[in-house]
């Protein structure tokens, strides 16, 4: 017989006292011995070669797809139809190993009609050609969902064609590589000017192959240096792009003019090689996670569509967008709630967790109001829609201007501070010494200010930054903590706020504190408890069911759960109900404020339970580290019912604030802004996403970074939580090391600025020096992050 | 004609295709997705017993040289 200990074939999973077994292989649920049944008669058992218990339990509602089979949502989805062949892009979270990819490439082998599937890993999605003919969108969704790779599909999947990749960094790369590549062989025989015949002799013809050379990456690989120096210059602000453009604009035209006039070889194997390094820090600061997004709204979040019930009865699936107030719309269990509505029909028992972080359930009864965003755990319900998708009390929040596009960043980094103040210097050396040699020697004057320009050309300084923020990227990524993008790093350390949501931020989703009082069970009654506690799934019975310490497991005689009230069991004469206070025999109390569970065992009322939620480990410690570095507070969206839990645990005056609307967050955020403070929000729900949006850096807390966040600048993984001061400080130590590799560069300037200055500029020196500063100051700054990194924790 | 401008002409040419194929590496896709081609380019041959391989490797191995050009 299976043991507690013995672990799913299938899933990796411990085995629970109601494990199946077949063919000698213990699984965890039905679900999973019905995977591993589909891959062995399928030929498909290399699966589990590959990587033992490679699977996901299959968690599949009949029906949830059926809405693919209505041919106008499945054309919205599908990424290419010439009606015998479709092409869909699916997104499967639970893609985590290699397995993964060989049975989702082998899916011909369950469905004949499946022409070919690759799974991009890194996106974790899987495109699957097929033949309209022989098998259609929903049959594969509903085969993948079998499986256990149920596919997610949001309403952000439909409509708006998806965005392709930008590549035009990767070509600008190659076009630079390429170029400086063939100009450093061009210009090799001229670093060591011998009288030789044959170089005399075709001096000329490379030296024109290399302006050849040099145009694509003066006017393909540089031109975003240039149009970005000439949009600073327009709105009057001299950002870093100034000078690199100049320094760029300069070597191309005095190359350009030395080769024409002979005066000499130009420095084109300088300019490509600038451009070359520039366009590398780009493209390593830029990487990030393909399989994350930070831009994240309500739609991929809700469903695609809907089924509406129309007045003579019949179901119909609508699309989302569709919905209008006043349609009555049915919601089965483990669906989505679209819109806000009143419940007409059956028990409420909504989990309002991606909304607001809180775990419990909440029991709507009927005639009451349902939020868009909940999720229906009890029974198929009815609704009638009062709003539509855009207008509910959730989605409404998106209307806001901080979700608007385009919206420049008020942030200037700290290479384009330096930058105005390094171009007025570059420009007043120039100055200075053209006058000088405006009385030496004039003839030198063209020659001593272009080469001022060039080797003052802010390479270093301008790949300092990337650099080094790519890799503190890299390096929290390591640590679970994924960030958008590297301006975030520099915001990081300059945040002086942070504000805390409670419920699933502060709080875990699960509860740890229970509390007894009534009468003392008996030891049968409390056996029978347990037992009961056993068979439901409510989230409730199964904390309550982990916290008891009772082992003695008794079967039932009869067991019953009442869906949004309670459970009832019983053995014997003894009998037992848990559960709200209408439900339970006898019950007076009222205390809607806390998460309470009634009991009463033989009709009789015994008591109640009381469960706190629990707190994430180390957040006192967290706190108090924070609190020395930056003024803390919370906001809630909850009742002041857990004031004083918080109080014991957080710093002393910290300021807590409840009973928050998700726009009450937002502009909270906004007016510490206003008053001059970067703000960090740490959030986890939807209703934070307003003011993780409004704040300089908005931080999603996600237990499962794969499922959902709302839209955010970095996501955090729960369980690192605790080291969230470590990083920031991480990111402050990262800023010390631009700036001491802003200094490292300065001294490499001042060097080349002596040749120029002096008149003596060759380009081989500039050859060498350039490429000189740029590695060191890349190696600098990759030693000094890696070394912040192995301090973190 | 002097033999630098033939052996600069064989030079130029060879650089270009090597950066036409670049190019062309790019537009299918190499470099979207980095990871996924490494794992599956272990899967084959170790798949099956000697009887069906022959049968189970042929559309896997059509599918790894085709697997930029979809439709």
């Amino acid at each position: 017989m299976c043991m507690d200990k013995e672990l799913c074939f299938h899933c990796g999973l411990p085995c629970d006292i109601d494990a199946v077994l077949f063919q000698d292989k213990s699984f965890c649920c039905r679900g999973c011995k019905t995977v591993y049944e589909i891959f062995d008669s399928n030929d498909l058992k290399y699966y589990y070669d590959l990587q033992s218990a490679a699977g996901t339990s299959p968690d599949y509602t009949p029906g949830k797809f059926d809405f693919l089979g209505k041919p106008e949502i499945a054309e919205q989805l599908l990424e290419f139809n010439d009606g015998k062949h479709q092409v869909v892009e699916f997104f499967i979270p639970s893609i985590h190993c290699s397995s993964c990819i060989w049975v989702l490439e082998n899916l011909q082998k369950l469905s004949p009609g499946v022409v070919q599937s690759q799974v991009d890993f890194p996106k974790k999605t899987v495109r699957i050609t097929f033949k309209a003919s022989e098998t259609g969108l929903k049959e594969i969704a509903v085969l993948l969902s079998r499986i256990g790779y149920e596919p997610t599909i949001s309403l952000a999947d439909s409509g708006s064609a998806k965005k392709r990749e930008d590549k035009r960094l990767i070509y600008q790369v190659g076009v630079a590589g390429f170029a400086f590549g063939n100009i450093m062989f061009l210009s090799f025989p001229e670093y060591f000017e011998v009288e030789e015949f044959w170089l005399d002799q075709y001096k000329v013809l490379f030296r024109w192959l290399m302006f050849a050379f040099s145009v694509p990456v003066v006017f393909y690989a540089g031109l975003d240096y240039l149009t970005s120096a000439y949009k600073g210059l327009r709105s009057k602000f001299l950002n870093i792009d100034v000078p690199i453009a100049l320094g760029i604009l300069v070597l191309f035209i005095r190359s350009t003019l030395e080769i024409m006039f002979d005066w000499g070889s130009g420095f084109f194997d300088s300019l490509s090689g600038l451009v070359f390094f520039l366009l590398l820090g780009k493209y390593f600061q830029k990487r990030t996670y393909s399989f994350l997004s930070f831009e994240r709204d309500y739609k991929s979040y809700f469903p695609v569509a809907v089924t509406r019930i129309d007045e003579t009865g019949i179901e119909e699936i609508v699309q989302v967008k569709d919905v209008v107030k006043g349609d009555r719309l049915l919601i089965r269990h483990g669906e989505l709630i679209p819109v806000d509505g009143l419940l007409q029909h059956g028990d409420g028992e909504i989990d309002y967790s991606f909304v607001t972080g809180e775990a419990r359930p909440v029991h709507v009864a009927r005639g009451e109001k349902l939020f868009a965003g909940g999720k229906q755990l009890g029974g198929p319900v009815e609704i009638m829609a009062v709003e539509s998708v855009s207008q509910s009390y959730l989605t409404r929040l998106w209307s806001h201007s901080v979700f608007g596009k385009g919206e420049e960043s008020r942030f200037k980094t700290l290479t384009d501070r330096i930058g105005k103040r390094f171009t007025i210097a570059v420009l007043s050396i120039a100055l200075a010494s053209a006058i000088y040699w405006a009385y030496a020697d004039p003839s030198l004057i063209w020659n001593v200010v272009t080469a001022v320009l060039i080797i003052a050309c802010p390479c270093a300084i301008a790949l300092s930054a990337p650099f080094t923020l790519g890799n503190m990227l890299r390096i929290f990524g390591r640590r679970k903590f994924y960030l958008k993008d590297a301006t975030v790093v520099e915001k990081l350390a300059e945040i002086d706020t942070a504000i805390f949501d409670k419920t699933g931020t502060l709080t875990t989703r699960k509860y740890d504190d229970i509390l007894y009082e009534g009468n003392t069970l008996t030891q049968e009654e409390k056996s029978l408890l347990k037992s009961t506690l056993r068979a439901s799934n409510h989230p409730l019975s199964r904390s309550l069911y982990t916290l008891l310490k009772e082992q003695d497991i008794t079967v039932l005689d009869h067991y019953e759960e009442h869906y949004g009230k309670g459970l009832y069991g019983s053995k014997g004469k003894a009998s037992v109900k848990i559960g709200s206070s209408e439900f339970v025999d006898n019950c007076k109390e009222e205390r809607p404020d806390r998460s309470v569970v009634h009991l009463s065992a033989n009709e009789k009322y015994k008591g109640h339970f009381i469960l706190y939620s629990q707190y994430r480990d180390g957040i006192s410690r967290l706190m108090s580290d924070l609190e020395r570095r930056m003024d803390i507070g919370v906001l809630s969206g909850d009742h002041d019912g857990e004031r004083n839990r918080l109080e014991a645990l957080l710093p002393d005056l910290t300021p807590m604030y409840f009973n928050q609307s998700p726009e009450d967050k937002l502009f909270f955020v906004r007016s510490l802004q206003d008053s001059g403070k970067q703000v960090m929000m740490v959030g986890d729900g939807l209703n934070d996403a307003g003011a993780l949006a409004q704040s300089d850096v908005g931080i999603a807390l996600s237990e499962d970074i794969n499922v959902f966040s709302p839209a955010c600048d970095g996501i955090l993984d729960a369980e690192k939580f605790k080291f969230l001061g470590s990083y920031v400080e991480a990111s402050q130590k990262a800023m010390r090391v631009i700036k001491m590799s802003f200094v490292l560069s300065l001294l490499y300037n001042l060097i080349g600025l002596y040749f120029a200055v002096t008149g003596q500029l060759m380009p081989v020196v500039a050859a060498i020096l350039m490429p000189l500063s740029s590695i060191s100051i890349v190696a600098f700054t990759t030693l000094a992050t890696n070394w912040i990194g192995r301090d973190i924790n | 004609m002097s033999v630098i401008y033939v052996l600069l002409t064989i030079s130029i040419v060879v650089a270009l295709l090597f950066f036409i194929a670049f190019i062309h590496s790019v537009r299918s896709g190499q470099y979207e997705d980095a990871y996924t081609p490494s794992v599956r380019i272990l899967f084959e041959d170790e798949v099956l017993k000697p009887e069906d391989s022959t049968e189970q490797t042929a559309p896997e191995t059509q599918k790894t040289n085709s697997k930029s050009k979809q439709i």
